[in-house]
């Protein structure tokens, strides 16, 4: 995970300043079908924010409504302090860039990126000298005179990145702009629109399915689950922290456990150890990095670790790590990623923290 | 993947319809053209280049062919300022009607042409149903008379005909261009007008191009709606290849007439075609 600093939400969150855009109560149905309920979300200023969800949770009808290509049946969207969801799309200060990038077949390079400014009339010295900005900004100078069926896909989506760019918007919106190019260069370009984000400073709603890019990416991720916001926090926090099931699971692995609390100790299968939760059943979600494999040499259990033993029932090996799957005398099953070690066998003595094992609530099933 | 017999089997007869039904009878038309008819009324099968000097010398031949190509130009015009605004309509606005409306234009085209071109007739004649309407409104005294027998009835009639034509090929283009681009124009701040001029309508010039092509030859070759409605002012070059191959029997001027037109056809097709070559993208 890159390293995210996170000035531009500091900023926004200590001078109380107005949200550049807030999503109020939006509701949509297609017909009988409901495919967004009651979504509420702020996007600051400078902000990267992505909306992730699998498919079918309503992601990209939230983008498109937020770029007025589909309008809500219920709900406002404000943008400071204009109401934005009664504007047509070509009267908002947003600019998309689409899923399948959508150039303009019959237009140059040069001609797809300077649209924006010819339809707003722009001097055409002006427009020129921005063109020529926003194609060094991408790096496809080079192209300028190309039509976009003679380019590469990772390069049309530098253009398609460049035609909204240069417009100069408040707020740009990505529906899932890296979904058709391959891992390689898939992991270059989240790393070159995370530098150019920061660089022109424009607040960005990038829209994936993808947890992974959306972890390395962004100030905020806000998680969408069957049409409703599942949770919305910073990456570290909805992966350290996770409010629910559902998150816990569609961000990185868990072990998920039912346990019971009873005056202060949380019983789960054999185990038991402390916790500061009121008296019931409870669900907790335990990291498969926050297991740790006890060797001999170390001593006894520090104050604050529960010890068990389990038996190693699978291996898979990941490159850096190695993912088992142990098996507990009572039938607990739990994922623990360990160093790499060819073969992991037998019988483990495990530990882990109990601050770690994080209480979730139950993602209720929804039709 | 096939054996050489099925292949054969397969390929032979319609080489054999093409080349008995099609390149014979050009042949033919070719060799007809540079030969001559006596005063006896035979054809004489000596060389000659009488044909098309008499093509080019006799103002009558020159005349309809312009006004041939008059009428045929116009045609085109109508059907696709008719044509063109229907297919919009139908491919971008027409909702869950677009198959009903989609049926509608294409209907017409089941009813015979003769059927048709009669129609007109009946609509268009000096105690037809419009002169009727007219005088019963009382907005004229008399009939008009150029309503028929006339160009501008042949160039009526011709429209009716060939703008589904037209349509069809303009209709395929426009739902063939993807919608994200009409919404990517939309969010780069172009106006639905702008959108239209700058996106919809370069994209849609192959269709316009085929729909324009399909309205000209066909109307240009015409000779039905000049028989019926076309009065002496109204007619087509196609009328006098008709007499000159019947009552004046006189094939191989026919057979000039008849060559030159299509060469004019293929010339025009050539044309269109590197044109939408050069205006599409996929």
């Amino acid at each position: 995970m890159a390293t995210t600093i996170e000035p531009t939400l500091a900023r926004s969150a200590n001078s109380g300043a107005q949200p550049l855009l807030s999503i109020r109560n939006i509701a949509k149905s297609f017909g009988q079908n409901p495919v967004l309920r009651d979504i509420s979300l702020q996007i600051a200023e400078g902000e990267f924010l992505t909306i992730l969800g699998e498919s079918g949770s309503g992601k990209t009808t939230l983008l498109r409504i937020i770029a007025g290509f589909e309008s809500a049946t219920s709900g406002e969207i404000w943008m400071e302090d204009e109401r934005l969801d009664v504007l047509p799309p070509y009267r908002r200060r947003v600019n998309t860039v689409f899923q399948h990038y959508a150039l303009f077949p019959h237009l140059t390079v040069e001609e797809n990126v300077g649209y924006g400014l010819r339809v707003a009339k722009l001097p055409k010295a002006e427009t020129a000298s921005r063109v020529e900005q926003a194609l060094a900004m991408v790096k496809m100078t080079a192209y300028a005179k190309s039509k976009p069926a003679k380019i590469s896909g990772g390069q049309q989506q530098r253009i398609a990145l460049a035609r909204a760019l240069v417009n100069r918007p408040r707020l740009l919106l990505l529906d899932e702009p890296l979904s058709a190019l391959d891992a390689n260069l898939r992991r270059q370009m989240q790393v070159e629109l995370k530098s150019l984000q920061r660089e022109v400073g424009i607040s960005f709603v990038f829209v994936t399915h993808d947890q992974e890019e959306a972890m390395v990416m962004s100030d905020r991720i806000a998680l969408l689950r069957r049409g409703e916001l599942e949770q919305i926090a910073s990456p570290r926090e909805i992966y350290g922290q996770p409010a629910t099931a559902y998150t816990a699971q569609f961000i990185g692995h868990t072990n998920l456990l039912q346990g019971d609390v009873k005056g202060g100790v949380v019983r789960c299968h054999s185990l038991d150890w402390p916790v500061g939760l009121p008296d019931g059943p409870v669900l907790l979600s335990l990291r498969p990095e926050n297991l740790r494999v006890v060797h001999a040499a170390v001593g006894s259990a520090g104050v604050n670790v529960v010890r068990f033993h389990g038996r190693v029932c699978h291996q898979a090996f990941h490159g850096s790590t190695e993912l088992l799957q142990v098996e507990c005398a009572d039938g607990l099953k739990l994922s623990i990623r360990t160093a790499t070690r060819e073969n992991w066998q037998g019988d483990l003595e495990l530990e882990f923290s109990p601050e770690d094992a994080v209480a979730v609530r139950k993602s209720e099933e929804r039709t | 993947m096939f054996s050489r017999a099925y292949r054969a089997a397969i390929t032979v007869p319609p080489l054999v319809w093409v080349a008995v039904f099609l390149l014979v009878p050009y042949a033919l038309l070719f060799c007809y053209s540079f030969w001559s008819v006596s005063p006896a009324q035979t054809i004489v099968h000596s060389w000659t280049l009488d044909n098309y000097r008499d093509l080019f010398r006799v103002n009558v031949y020159l005349q309809t062919l312009f006004r041939s190509m008059g009428i045929a130009a116009r045609v085109m015009l109508f059907s696709l300022l008719l044509g063109y605004p229907l297919a919009y309509y139908l491919s971008f606005y027409a909702g869950a009607r677009k198959e009903l409306f989609y049926q509608l234009v294409i209907i017409p085209l089941w009813v015979s042409y003769l059927v048709r071109a009669y129609a007109w007739k009946t609509i268009l004649g000096s105690d037809g149903v419009l002169n009727t309407l007219l005088q019963y409104v009382h907005l004229t005294r008399h009939p008009l008379d150029f309503l028929l027998y006339s160009p501008f009835a042949v160039v009526l009639t011709l429209t009716h005909i060939y703008t589904p034509f037209a349509f069809l090929p303009i209709y395929a283009s426009l739902e063939h261009i993807p919608r994200n681009l009409v919404e990517a124009s939309h969010d780069l701040g172009a106006s639905p007008f702008q959108t239209f001029w700058r996106v919809i309508f370069p994209l849609s010039i192959p269709g316009v191009l085929a729909g324009a092509t399909f309205a000209f030859v066909l109307s240009l070759g015409d000779f039905l709606a000049p028989l019926l409605l076309g009065g002496p002012s109204g007619i087509m070059i196609s009328n006098i290849v008709v007499s000159l191959f019947g009552a004046a029997y006189n094939w191989p001027l026919g057979a000039a007439i008849s060559l030159c037109m299509l060469l004019l056809v293929l010339a025009l097709i050539y044309l269109s075609e590197s044109l939408e070559k050069k205006w599409s993208f996929r």
